[in-house]
């Protein structure tokens, strides 16, 4: 374990990205929410349901979720070879987790993750054993209930080798809460012959910050998808998950992100290519309605016959805002094939009025144009949460 | 019958050049004209001047269509009076499909989509507007659009440009079910839909029953005549007489 003086050190190291927040300035969450049963009865219900969470937990094969820094509801459907509880308790039950607890990240990495280290923060557990495949989607959400608090997390996903997983996490803050501060540490793991796709939906307040830390360990032969998306104002964001590739390994990251007036997010990923014929991709599609957006992406070969695209889009739809695309290609052996793409600007008006010329109105076509933008970051999305993000993009009010 | 679109004194820039440099153009009810001209003759400048593309400025002159000035109007505007227009070069829409495009445009999208197949459309409803399509896919998807617009006045760009033999009798037919609004029967005088075609080849004369022909040069009509006369002369002798000649006149 990291020694407790350098992690205390840490506290004052501002994050690599991201304008710094003075943590001090919140409160702990309680650790003691509200048990809830039925989440369907649940005054939450409708902030689940906001940000792809679903209450019934209909094709779902498990929900857990998170108030404040506590657990508050956990359930399982029967389904074989799926653990699901909190960190915490998963550290007293099984002993060979403190194998996994703190390796991916590194807790002096910056003072979010120093405070999540040294708070003890509680999170969720979840494992698939080896050689089992999780029929339908595990959902967690993580909710801010007490405004001018912190919600710290620390979250260990295991999917051991031979098994696959879907998830999907909701974040959001109660209305009540907006000014507020979530820092998300999550590690994990996928073994060898494995797949997990991972899908973060994230819905604010305008005042919230939110650092989430994640770090992915990837074994052999395994695929690690994960989808990213923002479509509310936020205070400030600052996201930056990490993954190490193992041989035959692939990563996909999808991102999709508006920045309204008034938000500041920097958003995107980076992939270490470890492993021989280790592949990535790093998809980007954001859009300016008035915030500061930064997307990166920073692909690293460090093993022959590599192959790794990056694409970063964004669009500006209102002055006031900015955007900055920032790819990163890094190569430490010849027999690598990386590629990026980068593009920042305006609607096409080509685009706009050939929609207009078959009689769509300018807002129509616009908002037709840019629900197609951002729906072109996401590939391999679990068709469970498509309807939820397509009903996203529609109360986004891009047209206007 | 009386006047579907007239064009008077018509000046427009495209990237601050003057193209359009005073045209004069009627086409009536069901009328169905031809518009010959070498490259660069602003041809393609003049229809999407009538669609309202704002790449396009009006310096001079009016649009009347069906007797109301629409010189002013937006694309939409003019779409929804009954104009559409069939491009040469569609800009790729990404992330917007064929299918959903197609539905959200018109009361009749849905009806029209189950009719795809016959366009050779039905596989292409989920793909990106335009994205990756073929010259021939490109007509297609630009025909099936239409068909659900059912616009009175057509602009038609070049339809059978960057089409395969194979093709462009698919294209002639719909062309032709556009410009009749289903009526099938080739010998039919009743047409209620006019247009305005572009060609280069004549091809597309086979299908549509042209009325009369122009011939653009310089950015302005230079002569008019019977189609086929024309494309007969142009063929022989190029467009270096056209303007200058006076002896070819409806």
């Amino acid at each position: 374990m990291p020694d407790d003086k350098a992690v205390r050190d840490a506290l004052e190291k501002k994050g690599a990205f991201g304008t710094d927040i003075d943590i001090d300035r919140y409160e702990d969450g309680t650790s003691t929410p509200d048990q809830i049963d039925d989440l369907q009865s649940s005054d939450y219900q409708r902030y689940m349901e906001n940000v792809g969470v679903v209450a019934d937990e209909i094709n779902r094969s498990g929900t857990l979720m998170f108030i404040d820094n506590g657990m508050s509801h956990c359930h399982t459907s029967v389904q074989e070879g799926l653990d699901m509880m909190s960190t915490k308790d998963a550290l007293k039950k099984y002993d060979w987790l403190k194998d996994y607890f703190w390796k991916s990240m590194d807790p002096t990495k910056d003072k979010y993750t120093a405070k999540s280290y040294l708070d003890d923060a509680d999170g969720y557990f979840i494992r698939v054993k080896a050689g089992y495949h999780v029929k339908n989607p595990v959902q967690t959400c993580m909710l801010i209930n007490k405004d001018k608090s912190i919600q710290y997390l620390h979250n260990i996903i295991i999917v051991e080798d031979g098994a696959s997983l879907e998830m999907i996490t909701g974040c959001a803050t109660a209305h009540h809460a907006n000014d507020s501060l979530h820092v998300g540490v999550s590690e994990i793991y996928v073994g060898d012959n494995a797949n997990l796709t991972f899908s973060m939906i994230h819905s604010w307040g305008k005042q919230t910050g939110v650092r989430p830390r994640t770090a992915c360990t990837v074994g052999k032969n395994s695929n690690y998808t994960n989808n990213y998306v923002i479509l509310n104002p936020v205070g400030t964001l600052q996201s930056f998950p990490v993954a190490n590739l193992g041989e035959n390994s692939s990563a996909t990251y999808n991102t999709m992100c508006i920045s309204h007036e008034g938000s500041d997010i920097d958003t995107g990923g980076m992939v270490n290519l470890n492993g021989r014929g280790s592949r990535a991709e790093i998809m980007s599609r954001s859009i300016s309605m008035g915030g500061k957006l930064c997307a990166r992406g920073r692909l690293v070969g460090n093993a022959p016959e590599v192959k790794a695209h990056l694409e970063c889009r964004s669009i500006i739809l209102k002055d006031g805002g900015s955007t900055l695309a920032v790819p990163e290609l890094e190569a430490h052996v010849a027999d690598v094939e990386m590629t990026h793409e980068a593009a920042v600007g305006k609607i096409a008006r080509d685009q706009i009025e050939y929609l207009m010329s078959r009689g769509l109105d300018e807002d129509q076509a616009i908002s037709m144009i840019v629900r197609g933008f951002l729906s072109g970051s996401i590939n391999g999305l679990p068709p469970a949460l498509q309807k939820e993000l397509d009903e996203a993009i529609e109360q986004a009010n891009l047209g206007d | 019958m009386t006047d579907m679109l007239k064009i008077i004194d018509l000046h427009a820039e495209a990237g601050e050049r003057e193209i359009l440099k005073g045209v004069n153009l009627t086409v009536k009810e069901g009328e169905t004209a031809v518009l010959f001209g070498p490259n660069g003759s602003g041809k393609s400048t003049l229809m999407s001047t009538i669609m309202g593309y704002s790449t396009c400025k009006v310096t001079q002159g009016q649009i009347l269509f069906k007797g109301e000035d629409i010189t002013d109007l937006t694309v939409d505007q003019r779409a929804k009076k009954g104009i559409g227009m069939m491009m040469q070069r569609p800009p790729n829409i990404f992330g917007v499909k064929l299918g959903d495009l197609i539905k959200t445009a018109s009361p009749i999208g849905e009806e029209v989509l189950k009719e795809a197949d016959r366009f050779k459309m039905g596989n292409f409803l989920d793909r990106e507007v335009n994205v990756g399509f073929s010259g021939g896919e490109i007509k297609r998807s630009e025909l099936l659009q239409l068909t659900a617009q059912k616009p009175e006045f057509i602009l038609l760009d070049e339809p059978e440009s960057g089409v395969d033999l194979e093709n462009i009798d698919l294209i002639g037919n719909k062309v032709h079910d556009l410009l009749y609004d289903g009526i099938s029967c080739r010998g039919s005088v009743q047409r209620h839909v006019s247009s305005l075609v572009i060609t280069h080849t004549g091809q597309i004369l086979d299908y549509i029953g042209a009325d009369c022909a122009y011939v653009m040069k310089n950015g302005r009509i230079c002569c008019s005549g019977r189609p086929t006369d024309l494309l007969k002369e142009i063929k022989e002798n190029g467009y270096g007489e056209c303007g200058s000649c006076q002896t070819i006149k409806l």
